[in-house]
C-alpha cells in the first residue's frame, strides 16, 4: 500500500469536511452528495471506449496520430485534448531480452515481473482526480476553475484566460493548456450531464464496469469490498489508490484499484497538493503584515508617546 | 430591476453575500455554466437504434435536435449491452455525422483520371442501363448442356453491414435477374460456421445468446479475441468470472482477452483441431463424457456403414477420395443401410442418388440404402462400427504428447485445460465455447467448428444454460445476411440454391434436399412459400411455382471464384455494397486486378474506400503495374445512408432480430441500400416491361410493389419485413413457420423469420427493458426461430423431461399441462411427450421422438459423426495449413486438407511447406486479426479521427527473440514477404508473442492486424496483400489465420522494385504453379 497518511500539513481538514485554508477543498453543495469515479483496473479490458465516449460527448479535438510503441497506448497521457487515457503495461514473465524497448510508463526502473511469474498486461483508465484539496483551483486567479455542487472540479472555458497557473499546480500533471488556444481543458466529470441526473459518458460506455460512477462514499465502500474479494481470490497485488481522505490531496474524487505500484501506471506514489503551504504562507504573510503594521503603528505611537512625555 | 439583477449576478457580490465567501464555488460560475444543460436533455427526440459495427447488437439511443443527430449513446434498456458501448460504438456520432462522409454521387469515366460529380437520378439510370445491357450480352441459357438461365456477367459483394430488408431485396432482385454471384462478408468471415454448426446440430447459428454466458462454469475462448473484438459482449464473460467461472483463452497471442482470463494457452496458429482432438481423446479415454446425454441426444450409438474407412486406415484420407479431382464421394460415410440428408451442408452431393431412387420402385433395390428409417444402433456403444467407437479410434493418436508436439502446448498445460473443462461439465455444471474467425478462416475451417461441436456434445453442453457454442460474428447483420442471404449457394432460410441438373423439376430438388424426419421434412412448404413471395401470382402449381425462374449453379461461385471470373473477363459488372475487398479479402492484389478488368463497378459506401479508388491511387498504380489512363473500368460511387438514416433490422450474432428506427433523413445523395435496390429494380422492370424475350420473364414476374415514403420515396422497410415474415392467402401476417403450406396458399420470404411480424406487429422492434425481464429477455426484439434464445433446449432436460439438475433447469416437460415449458420458448414440438415413440411410417416433424432434441436433423440427434453434408470428411482431422513450416505429424503423406479448394493463378502462388525444398525462405508463421479500435477493412473506422488516433498505423507484433534473430527494432520498420505480396509495418516487439517449441524446433509467429489500406486518416499496407486464396471446400472461406512468411528489417521497396523483390523470393523458394497444390506427397 502506498504511504498516504500524514502528508498534508496544509489545512488540517480531512475528507469532504474541509473548511478554509485551501479553499479548493471538496464539498458538495446544495445538499448533494459528493460524487466520483472508482476505476477498477482489475476488470479493464483496455478497449478505450472511455476515451472515445469522452471525446464524443465533450467534442474534444483529435490529439495526434502517432504510433508510440508504448504497447497499445497511442494516447500517451492526459492533456487538454485527452481527458481519459488508458495506460497499457506489459509485464514480461522473463527478463527482457536485448533490443527490447522498455515499456512504457514513466521514469522509474523497469517493472519487476509479477510474483507468480506469469505474463501480465495491465490496463488502466486514468482521469482527472477531482482532488479533495485541489491546487488548480487554489491558484486560479480568474474563478474559471470552480468546485461544483457535486464536489468536482471544473474549468469554465468562457472564463479561463489561459494564464496557466493551474498547470504546474496539479500534482498529477492532468491539466494542460491547448496549444493554439491557450486555455486549459480537463475532465469535467461531465458536469452538464450530472446536472441532469445523468452519469458521465465514460462510465456509461465502459463495457465491463471498470469505470464506476456514483456517490464517493458508496464507491469507497464498494472498492474496499472489491479489494478484499481480490485478496481472497489470491490477487495479493490489489490495492487502492487515491481513496484515502488522509492522503496528500485529501483523497481523490476519482480513485483506483490497481494491481501494482502506482508508478507502474504512471501515477505519483505520494501526491501532495502543491498549495499545501498556502495556509502557512498566509499565516506567515499575515504575521509579517501584522508586524509590519505594528511596526508602522509603533513608529507613530512611540514618537507620539515620547512627545506626550515631553509635553507633559 | 435590471441594475439589481446585474448586481446580484456580479461574482464579487455573490461571493460576499452567498455561501461561497472564498469564491471557488457557486460564486464564480458564469452565466454559461449556470445555463449548461446536456444535449441529451435538450434533444427534440430520441430514436431507438442498434450499433452498426460488430454483431453483438448493442442498443443505441440516437438524440436528434433540429433534425440533426447530436448524440449517440448506449441504450440502458438493452438486455444485451445494458447501455454500454465499445470505442467504435462510442464513435458512432463521428461515423454518421463526421465530415469524412461524402454526400455526392461520383463518376469515373472509362480511362478517366479524375472523379466527376454526377446527378443521382442520372447515375441510377446509367446503372440500370448497364445492368440490362450486360445481362443481355452475357446471358447463358445453358452450361455444358444443362439449363442454367443466368448471367455470370454481373456480381455483387456486400450485405453484412446492411439491414435484413436490404439483403432481401438484393438477393431477390439479383436472383430475378439471373445473377448468381451474390456474396457478402459472411463468406469471408463465418461461412464455415454454417457448415460446422449446421451439420452438427441442424442450424448454422450460434446455439446460445450473449447474456447466458454468465451462467457458464467454464468459458473456453479459442479462435476468438472476445474482449477486443466484441468488448460489450465480453461483459457477460466478466459476469461469469465474477460468479466464479474459469476463463480459458487459447490463442497464439496474449491478447486483451488473455489479460482477463484465468489461463492463457499459446498455441501454434492452425493447429486447433489437434488441440481439440486431444481433448476429445481425453474425454473418451477417461470416460468423462456425459454418458446419458451422449446416448440419448447424439448419434454415438448409430452404426456407420461397412464401407467407411477412416483417415487412420487410409493415411490421412477418408474412404471415397478421388485423388485426381481432390474430391470425396461421401456415400461410404453414411449410416448402415440408411441414407440421411443434411440440408445445411452440401445437399447437392446426394442429388443424383436421391432423385434416381425416388424415380421408381426399381430404384429401391435390395440392399440399397433407405431414407426415413432409423439407423441400426448399439446402445452399449461397444460395436466397432458405432459412432462412439469410430470416434474413439479416430482420435486415439491425439494424445497430450501429440498436442505438445504439434501445437507447441506443454502437455501439463493441455491437461490443465482438459481438467478445467471436464470438471465444469455434466449434470450440475456447464461450459461454453466461444470462437470467431480464428477458427473459421482456415482451409479446414468448418472442421474446426465441428471439433468443438463434437466436444460440446460429448460433454453434454449443448442446449443448456451456461453451455453451448457462441459464434462471435463481426458485422451488424452478418448473421442476417446469412439467414436472408446474399450468398451464392443459399436462398432465404438456408434453402439450397439449385444446381444445374438434367431435366430438374422442383420436386426433384426437394426430394434431393429435404430430410425425411424433422422440420427439414417440410422443406417443400418453405420453398413454395418463398417462390410465392418472389413471383407472386405468377407462381402456380402448374408451373412448379416458377422454379425455372431461378438461375442454376455450376460449382462454386463464391466471391473468390468471382475474382477469377473478373480476371478472365467473364464477370463484367460488380456491385460493392458496404464491403472493401481491396483491403478485406484475401490476396488484395488479385481483387484489384480483377476490378481493373471490369466494364463497370458500383461502390456504395460512406467514404472513398480503397475499393473505390484503386484505379487512381492503388498500390498497382504506385508500383507501375497499372496505369490509370489504361484502365477501362467505369466506376460509380454512391454515398450510402447510415443506420441512423434508415429503418430496418439487424440480426445479431445470436439470431436476435433487432429493429432500428430512422432518426433523420440522409443528406445530399446519400440513400439507403433499400432505396438503391428498390429504385434500381423499378427502373430495370420498367425497361423490360414490354420485352417478349423469355430471359426477361423472371424479372417481369418478380413482385416489386413496396410502398414508398416521403420526398425521397424511401421504400417502407417494414413492408419488406412483412414480406419476409410471410402472409396467408387472405393477406394476414403469418405467426409461425408451422403455418406454411406447400400448395401456394402462403407466401413467406424467409421461413425461419416467420413470426417476426406475427399479429401484424413488428416483433423485432420490441423493447421491454432488461430490468423488467429475466436474462432470456423474451420480449426484447425477436430471435429466429420462433423467438427461441437457446437452441436445442429440449436437451436441457433429461430424456424423461425433467431438468438435468435444478441448477441448470431451463426447459422441461409439464406433465399436467401436457407441454414443454420453462424460461425459453421450447425448441421442440410443444406437446410432444418425452417418451413419445412415433409411428414407423411418420415423416417430417411427426417422426421426431420425444427425446430427439435436434429437430432439424435427419435423425433428431446431435452429430458426433457427420454422415452427410460435408465435403472433407465426417470427422475433423488435423491437417496443416496450406502454407506451413511443418509436415503433418499425424499423416505425413497428407499434409494438407486433401479436399481443400485451390484457385491456381499466377498471382496466387503457394509456398513450399514442412521439409520441402525452399520452405525455409518463408520460415515464420503469420496470423491476421482485428483490433478493438478498428473495424474490419477500415471503411467505418480509419476515417474517424477518434478511432484513428487510438491505432494510427499498421504494425506487426513479434517476440523479442524474433526481433533479435532478424535484427528488428521496436517501432522501426519491417517488411513481411510472401509469394503473393510484401507489406511494410511498424514493429512492436512484445512479450505477448512467445516463440513456441514445435516438433523440436523453435517457431516464431508474427501478428498482423488487417485493417489498413492507403486511404483514410489511419493508413498502412493491407495484411491481405500477403494472403493466398486457399479455401475450405465446404464454405469457400479463405485461410488467413495461418500462413508462412519472411520478415526483414526496413521498409518495402517502391515502384517496380516491389514486384522484383517478390519474384526474387519466389525464385529462391523454387515456387512454381505446382508448389503446394499436390494432394499427397
Amino acid at each position: 500500500m502506498t504511504e498516504t497518511t500524514g502528508t498534508t500539513g496544509t489545512t488540517g481538514t480531512t475528507g469532504t469536511t474541509g473548511t478554509a485554508g485551501t479553499a479548493g477543498t471538496a464539498q458538495a453543495g446544495d445538499g448533494r452528495e459528493r460524487v466520483g469515479f472508482f476505476t477498477d483496473t482489475s476488470v479493464c479490458i483496455g478497449c478505450k471506449a472511455c476515451e472515445v465516449a469522452c471525446k464524443e460527448w465533450n467534442a474534444i479535438p483529435e490529439d495526434g496520430l502517432s504510433l508510440t510503441g508504448m504497447s497499445y497506448d497511442n494516447t500517451q497521457a492526459l492533456g487538454a485534448s485527452t481527458w481519459r487515457h488508458v495506460a497499457f503495461i506489459e509485464q514480461p514473465a522473463r527478463p527482457a531480452p536485448e533490443g527490447r524497448t522498455q515499456l512504457p510508463l514513466a521514469d522509474g526502473p523497469p517493472e519487476p515481473p509479477p510474483a507468480d511469474g506469469e505474463f501480465r498486461w495491465l490496463m488502466s483508465s486514468d482521469v482527472c482526480k477531482h482532488c479533495t484539496h485541489a491546487a488548480c483551483l487554489d491558484v486560479c486567479p480568474t474563478g474559471s476553475l470552480f468546485r461544483t455542487e457535486f464536489g468536482t472540479v471544473v474549468v469554465q472555458e468562457d472564463i479561463c484566460n489561459g494564464c496557466g497557473y493551474c498547470v504546474p499546480a496539479c500534482p498529477y500533471g492532468v491539466i494542460e493548456q491547448r496549444p493554439a488556444d491557450g486555455r486549459v481543458f480537463k475532465c469535467t466529470m461531465c458536469y452538464d450531464r450530472l446536472g441532469a441526473g445523468q452519469e458521465p459518458a465514460c462510465a456509461k460506455a465502459c463495457p465491463t464496469e471498470s469505470i464506476q460512477f456514483g456517490p464517493l462514499d458508496e464507491l469507497r465502500e464498494r472498492a474496499a469490498l472489491r479489494v478484499d474479494q481480490l485478496h481472497e481470490a489470491g490477487v495479493s497485488d490489489a490495492r487502492l489508490y487515491g481513496h484515502d481522505p488522509d492522503d496528500g490531496v485529501g483523497g481523490d474524487g476519482a480513485f483506483f484499484l490497481l494491481l501494482d505500484e502506482p508508478e507502474v501506471y504512471g501515477l505519483p506514489p505520494k501526491p501532495r497538493v502543491t498549495t499545501r503551504d498556502l495556509p502557512a504562507m498566509w499565516k506567515h504573510a499575515g504575521a509579517a503584515a501584522l508586524s509590519l503594521l505594528g511596526t508602522a503603528a509603533l513608529s507613530f505611537v512611540l514618537p507620539a508617546l515620547a512627545r506626550r512625555k515631553r509635553t507633559s | 430591476m435590471g441594475v439589481r439583477k446585474r448586481l446580484q449576478d456580479w461574482p464579487v457580490y455573490r461571493q460576499l453575500t452567498g455561501a461561497d465567501p472564498l469564491g471557488r464555488g457557486s460564486a464564480v460560475t458564469s452565466a454559461r455554466t449556470q445555463q449548461l444543460r446536456p444535449r441529451t436533455e435538450t434533444a427534440d427526440r430520441v430514436a431507438r437504434s442498434v450499433c452498426p459495427y460488430c454483431a453483438v447488437g448493442c442498443g443505441q439511443q440516437v438524440y436528434v435536435k433540429d433534425d440533426k443527430v447530436v448524440q449517440i449513446e448506449g441504450d440502458p434498456d438493452s438486455p444485451i449491452s445494458r447501455g454500454r458501448l465499445c470505442p467504435k460504438g462510442s464513435a458512432t456520432l463521428q461515423l454518421t455525422t463526421g465530415d469524412a462522409r461524402l454526400h455526392q454521387v461520383l463518376h469515373r469515366r472509362p480511362y478517366g483520371t479524375e472523379w466527376e460529380p454526377l446527378d443521382l437520378e442520372t447515375a441510377m439510370d446509367m446503372v440500370a442501363d448497364r445492368v440490362v445491357e450486360t445481362r443481355r450480352r452475357t446471358w447463358e441459357w445453358e452450361h455444358e448442356g444443362l439449363r442454367t438461365a443466368r448471367t455470370l456477367g454481373i456480381a455483387s459483394l456486400g450485405g453484412a453491414t446492411l439491414d435484413n430488408e436490404e439483403n432481401y431485396l438484393i438477393k431477390k432482385l439479383l436472383t430475378g435477374l439471373g445473377v448468381v454471384q451474390v456474396e457478402n462478408q459472411a463468406r469471408v468471415c463465418h461461412s464455415s460456421t454454417v457448415a460446422g454448426l449446421g451439420t452438427s446440430f441442424g442450424r448454422g447459428g450460434a446455439t446460445t445468446f450473449m447474456q447466458d454466458l454468465q451462467h457458464a462454469d467454464c468459458v473456453v475462448i479459442q479462435g476468438s479475441n472476445f474482449a477486443e473484438c466484441h468488448p460489450v459482449g465480453f461483459q457477460w464473460v466478466m459476469e461469469a468470472k465474477a460468479r466464479g467461472a474459469r476463463i480459458i483463452n487459447v490463442d497464439p497471442r496474449f491478447t486483451r482477452t488473455s489479460a482477463l482470463a484465468d489461463l492463457h494457452v499459446p498455441l501454434r496458429a492452425g493447429t486447433d483441431i489437434a488441440f481439440l482432438g486431444g481433448i476429445i481423446n481425453h474425454v473418451l479415454t477417461e470416460e468423462k463424457d456425459f454418458r446419458e446425454y451422449v446416448l440419448h441426444y447424439t448419434n454415438a450409438a448409430a452404426l456407420v456403414g461397412e464401407d467407411f474407412r477412416d483417415t487412420e486406415d487410409l493415411d490421412g484420407v477418408f474412404s471415397g477420395f478421388d485423388e485426381d479431382k481432390h474430391h470425396y464421394d461421401p456415400h461410404s460415410w453414411q449410416y448402415e443401410g440408411v441414407e440421411v440428408q443434411q440440408p445445411t451442408g452440401e445437399a447437392d452431393e446426394q442429388y443424383e442418388d436421391r432423385v434416381r431412387k425416388a424415380a421408381g420402385p426399381e430404384a429401391h433395390g435390395s440392399g440399397g440404402a433407405r431414407t426415413g428409417r432409423r439407423a441400426p444402433s448399439d446402445e452399449t456403444l461397444q460395436h466397432p462400427r458405432c459412432v462412439y467407437q469410430v470416434l474413439k479410434r479416430h482420435y486415439a493418436r491425439y494424445t497430450p504428447e501429440l498436442v505438445e508436439d504439434v501445437c507447441g502446448v506443454p502437455r501439463e498445460t493441455f491437461l490443465r485445460v482438459c481438467d478445467e473443462l471436464t470438471s465444469s461439465s455434466g449434470r450440475e455444471r456447464t461450459s461454453a465455447f466461444v470462437y470467431a474467425v480464428g477458427w473459421t478462416q482456415h482451409s479446414v475451417g468448418s472442421q474446426y467448428i465441428r471439433a468443438a461441436s463434437i466436444l460440446q456434445l460429448l460433454l453434454g453442453n449443448i442446449g443448456r444454460p451456461g453451455g453451448g457454442i457462441q459464434a462471435l460474428r463481426g458485422h451488424a447483420s452478418i448473421q442476417g445476411s446469412s439467414d436472408i442471404p446474399t450468398l451464392f449457394n443459399l436462398l432465404p432460410g438456408y434453402l439450397p440454391m439449385p444446381y444445374a441438373h438434367e431435366n430438374e423439376t422442383f420436386d426433384d430438388l426437394i426430394t434431393a434436399s429435404r430430410t425425411d424426419k424433422g422440420f427439414w421434412g417440410n422443406m417443400r412448404a418453405y420453398f413454395v412459400s418463398l417462390l410465392k413471395a418472389y413471383y407472386g401470382d405468377a407462381a402456380t402449381p402448374e408451373n412448379d411455382f416458377c422454379f425455372d425462374h431461378l438461375p442454376r449453379l455450376t460449382g462454386s461461385h463464391s466471391t473468390y471464384d468471382t475474382v477469377l471470373a473478373q480476371l478472365d473477363g467473364v464477370c463484367k459488372g460488380y456491385f460493392l455494397m458496404g464491403e472493401n475487398p481491396a483491403v478485406g479479402s484475401a490476396n488484395t492484389r488479385l481483387q484489384r486486378l480483377g476490378m481493373a478488368q471490369l466494364e463497370w463497378l458500383v461502390v456504395r459506401d460512406f467514404s472513398l474506400i480503397e475499393s473505390a479508388t484503386w484505379w487512381q491511387d492503388g498500390p498497382e498504380i504506385e508500383n507501375g503495374e497499372l496505369r490509370t489512363e489504361e484502365i477501362g473500368t467505369e466506376v460509380f460511387f454512391f454515398p450510402a445512408a447510415a443506420h441512423t438514416e434508415k429503418s430496418g433490422s439487424f440480426t445479431n450474432t445470436n439470431r436476435w432480430v433487432q429493429w432500428h428506427h430512422a432518426a433523420v433523413e440522409p443528406e445530399g445523395d446519400a440513400r439507403s441500400d433499400l432505396w438503391f435496390m428498390y429504385h434500381l429494380g423499378r427502373r430495370i422492370k420498367e425497361r423490360l416491361a414490354g420485352s417478349t424475350d423469355p430471359m426477361d420473364r423472371p424479372v417481369q414476374d418478380l413482385t416489386w410493389d413496396y410502398p414508398v415514403d416521403g420526398p425521397l420515396r424511401e421504400p417502407q422497410a417494414a413492408s419488406v419485413l412483412g414480406e419476409i415474415n410471410g402472409h396467408a392467402a387472405d393477406g394476414s401476417p403469418l405467426s409461425a413457420y408451422t403455418e406454411l403450406k406447400d400448395d401456394g396458399s402462403t407466401r413467406c420470404g424467409c421461413w425461419i423469420y416467420c413470426g417476426v411480424y406475427a399479429d401484424g406487429v413488428n416483433q423485432a422492434a420490441r423493447r421491454k427493458p432488461e430490468s423488467e425481464q429475466d436474462w432470456v429477455a423474451a420480449e426484447w426484439a425477436w430471435a429466429w426461430p420462433a423467438n427461441r434464445r437457446i437452441l436445442y433446449n429440449r436437451a436441457s432436460a433429461a430424456p424423461d423431461g425433467t431438468p438435468w439438475s435444478e441448477r441448470k433447469a431451463y426447459v422441461w416437460w409439464d406433465e399436467a399441462e401436457g407441454k414443454w415449458t420453462g424460461h425459453d420458448v421450447p425448441d421442440f414440438v410443444p406437446d410432444r411427450a418425452p417418451g413419445h415413440v412415433p409411428d414407423p411410417d411418420a415423416t417430417g416433424p411427426d417422426a421426431l421422438r420425444g427425446d430427439d432434441p435436434f429437430i432439424m436433423q435427419a435423425d433428431g440427434k446431435g452429430w458426433l459423426y457427420a454422415p452427410a453434408g460435408l465435403e472433407d470428411g465426417p470427422l475433423p482431422t488435423h491437417y496443416e495449413p496450406q502454407d506451413s513450416p511443418f509436415r503433418n505429424a499425424l499423416h505425413p503423406s497428407t499434409t494438407r486438407n486433401p479436399a481443400r479448394q485451390l484457385l491456381p493463378h499466377e498471382g496466387n502462388r503457394h509456398h513450399p511447406s514442412g521439409d520441402e525444398q525452399g520452405s525455409d525462405v518463408f520460415p515464420y508463421i503469420v496470423t491476421t486479426y482485428r483490433l478493438t479500435e478498428h473495424f474490419t477493412a477500415g471503411g467505418m473506422s480509419r476515417w474517424s479521427p477518434y478511432l484513428a488516433e487510438l491505432q494510427p498505423e499498421f504494425f506487426c507484433e513479434i517476440s523479442p527473440e524474433l526481433a533479435a534473430e532478424r535484427g528488428l527494432t521496436h517501432t522501426g520498420w519491417a517488411t513481411i514477404v510472401t509469394a503473393r505480396g510484401a507489406v511494410e509495418a511498424r514493429v512492436l516487439v512484445t512479450g505477448r508473442i512467445r516463440p513456441l517449441t514445435v516438433r523440436g524446433r523453435t517457431v516464431h509467429q508474427i501478428g498482423l492486424p488487417f485493417h489498413w489500406g492507403p486511404n483514410g486518416l489511419s493508413k498502412g499496407d493491407a495484411a491481405n496483400e500477403l494472403v493466398a486464396i486457399t479455401l475450405d471446400p465446404n464454405a469457400h472461406i479463405q485461410e488467413d489465420k495461418a500462413l508462412t512468411a519472411d520478415i526483414r528489417p526496413g521498409r518495402r521497396p517502391r515502384g517496380p522494385e516491389l514486384p522484383r523483390l517478390l519474384a526474387e523470393y519466389r525464385t529462391r523458394a523454387g515456387i512454381t504453379a505446382a508448389t503446394g497444390t499436390e494432394t499427397r506427397t
